[in-house]
């Protein structure tokens, strides 16, 4: 490794790092504004100027690679002059609107001048002013306060793969702004507000709602896909204020999805902040007391194989634990928490995770889409996905709907009949997959949620095990799933359980079709809210949950529960990784934690549940099932046969989302979101051309 | 401050689809370029774009372009309103540009564009009402020692005299396209009077 | 005064044809293929040693340059990139190569490209010299039809094609990355350096970027000898170059000359004199508007070339002359280069998209005197803040002519000044 000197210090770096990196790397923190590790080079905004020994001009570090026995200096009269003058020239287009903006607190710009700037201004002329441009309903533009560091330029074009947007003119005209003032088109637009050093592209919806400074900063986990994004919620008291992206290399890097960024003002609408009742066909107030009453007195009427419960796709792992139990001590095998019907196997922790991990993406080299849809179902596995395109030597392609991911792919087919003709090698892409160091088949629930999905999953295996997807050292059978408690469900076991005899319990669509007929009496909702209700027949449906979404519109009983935000949970995202998200604030009027609702539950119908603290019931859920001991980790899961073969019907595979933007009880009440959704139709409806 | 022309592309209200003979010329353009590389091919292609259009650049040519080159609209547009030979508002059916830098103003280009200005009746940056002229003044046209000078379309009209200008300009308002170069009868950018110079050009040189 | 037989642009005004045989006739594509024969080393050898530094301004040597492209080719092909993006205020030699001797600068661009082996060749003109444009493809055409050029171009054995590719209006494609840039389809903004274009150039590809002129007295240094070119000017300095003298002089014209000719020399023997005659000279910008000015005093004995100039603490640049009389608002003169250099910022870095704007500004205020004395400091400190801080020397060629303007006529913008002051407040008297 070459030898740099920084400001005396010697040090050995990585031969292709830059003079910035080499800083790093000694502890010297450099100013910057254009250069972000994870954007292209632009060395644009020349504050990051350094000195290096024999070049008579200072060098901006972030572009320069380093030399053997290179000699840095960052801390001497030639770099101070040169990044004084940068940041006056920074500043004197620049509006002194800090008290104004809502950067202000956390604006590159505002902490680097108080470093490098004046006390004055020698600027007398007039200030440039800019007209601001639409980038949508997400992002706000002050494009005066612009520096043109051309960071959301380069995210669009580079990570995001939607290039919407980009700067105009030139010289001192030179704008950046979105093609004809559109919206940006990418479902992971919001980033740019965190990659714009100043307020020129800032929140819409937290536009002038608070400062920095005021705000309670929670890390959490997000719920609004499977991918478990680590983010931080920022509240002010009981409100939710913004949602910005934490870093995690192995799972979202630093970047979020729209939804999981701007979905947080549907926390403020149609919650559910107390019990219910339903009396003469009506929904009425009623205190928990009231509640519990009727619901155990219900439950304890009924025969265990007449009751039924339903976790949905936003329910924590500590509250279906917890029902589960109550369940079985109830006597019910009734138990699913696949609301959509998936074929998925809760016997073989390989065959429902995404078993490579996001980051193992980057590993593969050949990946075959078998009905998924990345870029709507998870945002994040598709940019990591575009990532592993930018690198080079990659061949995607699909089973499925026609993609547009933002990155080339071959469409394959539509359904399993492209399936069985790849594992038969009937098709030029078979060659491919099994040639490939790292093969990765990606399933989604497209394919699974359907009559015959257990027969494409067990297509889908032979394909992976015949392909060489897994082998030693690599396992790139992945399934991407799209709610964020599903793999914890499976993981708990919340899948209707068997009898000795093989007689088993009631899946989802055995529930509903047991709720027309009779059978079942009894629905207990945990936030399902995606179920069709109109099979519900004459069943007593207790609805536990926070929005008054569609399953709370069927109930019979109400208990208010805790959204996300509003509660110490455990989720386990599609790649099996057990993650906590933290209560940034607390649960609505009367609502309270939903595994607490469950244990006095239990306790008014005399089953009381032997936890007291949520200590207690990790203890006891992780001693049940062991993977929920290790946090922020993924464990290897063993292979095994699983899927039923079987014949697979001829329908195409569909993705499971068509609207990104709603697609839960949260972004389904989130106005911002229904404003993207309308901003997407109208686009679609425009170009014909977007998914 | 000079007048800066819009950078927004305005509609024409119309698709706008290239000629057979438009498109004959852009994909011989595009030839030039390796496989793949067909991106290279965008000046060319916007610049033909415009002639067809009547001298500037609407949406739906820009679109148009990106269509034929595989390329996002934004990059089109990017560099349709980065270089300054783009229109992307319409303009006049004679451009009159005025290089006003330097050299040109050293010898008396304010004064022509003053007469521009007097004779068309409209400040520079404007179009007549009639459509026929867009008065503009430009950076350096590379014609210094044959200052001051004066584009229109294609061709350079040279060594200009406030004297010249009624009748270049209404030559041209005309719809006649006046001889171009020197308008002292110059020989290109020999000095006025004859080359000093290359008199006796030997027919082969050295060796 | 260079003699006529030494002269490389014998048709440079035009007096004769610009097509193949009127170009034959007059000694180009003699032989070329013979000089091809010689091979690449021997070429690149013989360039090195006739001394030519390159035409387009910062005088690089050019067989050096060549000297750069790979020997051998890692996969990749190479390019040659000519660079007629002619656009330094002053400046108009290019333009009068590419539309009178074509064949010059064509026959050039075989040669080069044949020595760094490239498989192709890109000439960038600047999009308003439609019939220069026009000239050159006719000739390439001419070229093609006759074997010069393309598939064993010249009976050679070797293969090359070569292209012309309009700008379309941006001074900043002069650079040699911007002008990359532009030819790969994009905006025209400077890359970072390193890689080098020798390196890493069109399209990711060994690419070598030479100015018209450099290329096409290829030709002729390579007939006659690098001793005969070497010979010429003096040493470090050598050969003919085209001088193209505007501005207050009685004839402006372009002339091809020996380099070190004396300033004064080349003005009063080409272009019949300073206006008013040398004694009403003000000032000169001795290599197109990039380059400091400089007052009579140097005029009167400063020889025009690259070491010269540099010790006057101006720059040969391209060799366009563009003289000053007395007459001149000197600071008007420059004000109006501040001015070029805002409009042709491509905007990417911050010193120069924002500083260029405000020399310009300070600079208008200069030309009224509507400032203070301490303003004159700060501007050249501004200057100082834009020069040597940016991606490309458009910064560097923004602030040089506001420094030696400041540096030689001082007293002329504080005299200003002043006259404002008295102004005011004699209005505020009356």
């Amino acid at each position: 490794m070459p030898k740099v000197t920084v400001d005396g210090t010697e040090l050995e770096i990585a031969a292709g790092s830059t003079v910035l990196q080499a800083c790093e790397v000694a502890g010297v923190e450099i100013p910057r504004f254009c250069y972000h590790e994870r954007l292209s080079i632009a060395g644009n905004c020349r504050m990051c100027l350094v000195e290096v020994e024999k070049s008579p001009k200072p060098v901006a570090s972030c572009a320069m690679p380093i030399n053997e026995g290179m000699v840095i200096k960052t801390d001497t009269p030639m770099v101070h002059k040169a990044r004084k003058g940068v940041m006056e020239m920074l500043l004197i287009n620049h509006p002194l609107d800090c008290p104004i903006c809502d950067q202000g607190g956390e604006c590159d710009l505002q902490d680097q001048a108080l470093g490098y700037g004046f006390d004055k201004s020698r600027y007398s002329e007039n200030k440039r002013a800019v007209k601001d441009k639409n980038f949508g309903p997400l992002i706000e533009t002050h494009m005066t306060r612009c520096i043109h560091c051309t960071r959301c330029v380069r995210f669009s074009t580079e990570v995001a793969g939607v290039p919407d947007i980009g700067a105009i003119g030139r010289g001192e005209h030179m704008e950046i702004t979105t093609y004809l003032d559109a919206a940006v088109g990418s479902e992971m637009s919001g980033n740019v507000i965190d990659l714009c050093p100043v307020g020129a592209l800032v929140s819409k919806p937290y536009a002038f709602t608070a400062r920095p400074w005021e705000l309670k900063k929670t890390e959490s986990i997000d719920v609004m896909d499977a991918v478990g994004s680590n983010i931080r919620i920022d509240a002010r008291g009981p409100e939710v204020m913004r949602v910005l992206p934490r870093l995690n290399e192995d799972v979202n890097e630093e970047w979020i999805s729209d939804k999981t960024r701007f979905a947080y003002d549907g926390l403020k609408r149609q919650r559910l902040d107390r019990p219910y009742l339903r009396e003469n066909g009506k929904l009425r107030e009623a205190t928990w007391d009231e509640v519990f009453l009727a619901v155990s007195a219900k439950l304890k009427a009924t025969a265990g194989d007449k009751i039924a419960a339903i976790a949905g796709d936003l329910a924590d792992a500590e509250s279906m634990y917890a029902l589960k139990e109550l369940f079985v001590s109830l006597g019910s095998k009734n138990l699913d928490c696949r609301q959509d019907g998936a074929k998925l196997d809760a016997t073989s922790r390989a065959s429902y995770i995404f078993n490579s991990g996001i980051a193992g993406i980057e590993q593969a080299d050949v990946v075959l889409l078998i009905g998924t849809n990345p870029r709507l179902e998870a945002p994040i596995v598709n940019a990591r996905l575009r990532k592993r395109y930018l690198m080079g030597g990659f061949k995607i392609a699909s089973i499925g709907p026609a993609l547009d991911l933002s990155f080339p792919l071959e469409s394959l087919g539509a359904g399993p009949q492209t399936l069985s003709d790849l594992a038969a090698g009937k098709h030029g892409f078979a060659e491919a997959l099994k040639a490939a160091k790292n093969p990765m088949i990606i399933v989604g629930q497209g394919a699974l949620a359907r009559a015959d999905g257990s027969a494409v999953l067990a297509a889908a295996r032979k394909l992976a095990e015949a392909s060489g997807v897994v082998k030693d050292g690599w396992n790139g059978f992945n399934v991407l799933h799209t709610a964020a408690s599903r793999v914890g469900g499976l993981d708990l076991g919340f899948v209707p359980s068997l009898n000795k005899d093989g007689q088993g319990g009631r899946d989802v669509a055995g529930i509903l079709e047991g709720a027309q007929s009779g059978a079942v009496e009894v629905v207990y909702l945990l936030g399902a809210d995606e179920i069709d209700n109109t099979k519900l027949g004459k069943a007593f449906v207790i609805y536990q949950g926070h929005h008054g979404d569609a399953g709370a519109h069927r109930a019979d009983v109400i208990l208010p529960g805790a959204a996300y935000t509003e509660k110490d949970g455990t989720y386990v995202n599609t790649e099996g990784r057990v993650q906590r998200a933290k209560r940034a604030a607390f649960p609505l009027g009367e609502a309270r934690e939903d595994w607490k609702i469950v244990r006095a539950l239990s306790q008014v119908i005399g089953k009381t549940l032997p936890f007291d603290s949520i200590q207690q019931l990790r203890a006891k859920m992780a001693a049940a099932h062991p993977t929920f001991a290790t946090l922020d980790a993924l464990l290897p899961a063993t292979w095994g046969s699983f899927g039923q073969e079987g014949s697979m019907d001829g329908a195409a595979f569909r993705t499971p989302i068509s609207n990104f933007y709603m697609t839960d009880p949260i972004s389904r009440a989130s106005v911002t979101m229904a404003k993207c959704a309308e901003v997407q139709s109208s686009r679609s409806k425009d170009t014909g051309t977007h998914g | 401050m000079s007048v800066y022309p819009e950078h927004r592309p305005a509609g024409q209200g119309e698709p706008f689809v290239f000629t057979a003979e438009m498109k004959a010329k852009a994909d011989a353009h595009i030839a030039k370029y390796p496989a793949g590389r067909q991106q290279s091919a965008v000046m060319p292609l916007l610049d033909l774009a415009q002639r067809q259009n009547g001298g500037w650049l609407s949406k739906e040519a820009l679109a148009h372009v990106a269509d034929i080159l595989g390329m996002p609209v934004m990059r089109v547009y990017e560099v349709a309103s980065f270089y300054t030979m783009y229109n992307l508002q319409p303009v006049g059916k004679n451009l009159v540009q005025v290089c006003t830098t330097t050299p040109c103003w050293l010898r008396g280009s304010g004064d022509v564009v003053a007469a521009c200005e007097k004779h068309l009746g409209i400040a520079v940056g404007e179009t007549t009402a009639d459509g026929k002229f867009t008065l503009r003044e430009v950076e350096c046209l590379g014609a210094c020692v044959n200052a001051p000078v004066v584009q229109v379309a294609d061709d350079y009209y040279e060594d200009v005299a406030v004297s010249h200008v009624p009748g270049l300009l209404d030559a041209l308002g005309r719809g006649e396209t006046p001889k171009a170069g020197s308008l002292i009868g110059r020989q290109t950018s020999a000095p006025e009077g004859g080359a000093l110079t290359l008199k006796d050009i030997p027919a082969k040189q050295g060796a | 005064m260079l003699s006529d037989k030494d002269r490389i642009f014998t048709n440079l005004y035009g007096q004769q044809d610009f097509r193949l045989a009127a170009a034959r006739a007059r000694g180009d594509w003699d032989g070329t293929k013979e000089i091809l024969a010689r091979g690449r080393d021997a070429i690149i050898e013989e360039m090195k040693k006739s001394g030519l530094r390159g035409r387009g301004g910062a005088g690089f040597p050019t067989g050096l340059k060549w000297s750069f492209m790979p020997k051998q080719s890692d996969g990749r092909p190479s390019y040659l990139v000519v660079n007629a993006d002619e656009g330094e205020p002053g400046t108009c030699k290019d333009r009068d190569m590419m539309r009178h001797d074509p064949h010059k600068l064509i026959e050039g661009c075989l040669i080069a490209g044949f020595a760094i082996n490239a498989v192709a060749g890109y000439i960038y003109i600047r999009g308003e010299f439609y019939r220069e444009a026009e000239n050159l493809q006719i000739a390439i055409d001419e070229a093609y039809a006759a074997g010069l050029l393309g598939k064993n171009a010249c009976g050679s054995g070797y293969d090359y094609d070569l292209f012309v590719h309009r700008g379309a209006g941006a001074y900043i494609c002069g650079e040699e990355t911007a002008l990359i840039e532009s030819l790969e389809g994009k905006k025209g903004q400077p890359r970072l350096k390193p890689p080098f274009p020798a390196g890493a150039g069109l399209y990711g590809c060994p690419t070598t970027v030479n100015n018209v002129e450099s290329i096409a007295v290829a030709p002729t240094i390579l007939r006659r000898g690098a001793s005969w070119f070497a010979g010429l000017g003096r040493p470090n300095n050598v050969g003919t170059k085209v001088f193209c003298i505007s501005g207050h002089v009685n004839k402006p014209c372009n002339v091809e000359e020996e380099m070190g000719i004396p300033l004064k020399e080349l003005i009063e023997k080409h272009a019949g004199g300073v206006r008013g005659g040398w004694d009403n000279l003000l000032a000169v910008v001795p290599g197109g508007s990039s380059v400091p000015i400089l007052p009579k005093s140097i005029c009167d004995t400063v020889l025009m070339d690259f070491d010269s100039l540099k010790e006057v603490k101006s720059g040969l640049g391209t060799a366009a002359v563009i003289v000053m009389d007395k007459s001149t608002d000197v600071v008007k003169a420059i004000a109006r280069f501040s001015k070029f250099y805002m409009h042709e910022s491509c905007g990417q870095c911050t010193p120069c998209r924002e500083g260029t704007g405000w020399l310009w500004r300070v600079m208008e205020r200069m030309v009224k005197g509507n400032a203070t004395s301490g303003e004159i400091d700060m501007l050249e400190e501004v200057s100082r803040e834009i020069e040597g801080h940016t991606i490309c020397a458009l910064g560097d060629a923004a602030a040089w002519p506001v420094q030696g303007l400041i540096r030689h006529f001082r007293p002329v913008m504080e005299a200003r000044i002043a006259a404002y002051r008295s102004g005011l407040q004699r209005s505020a008297a009356e």
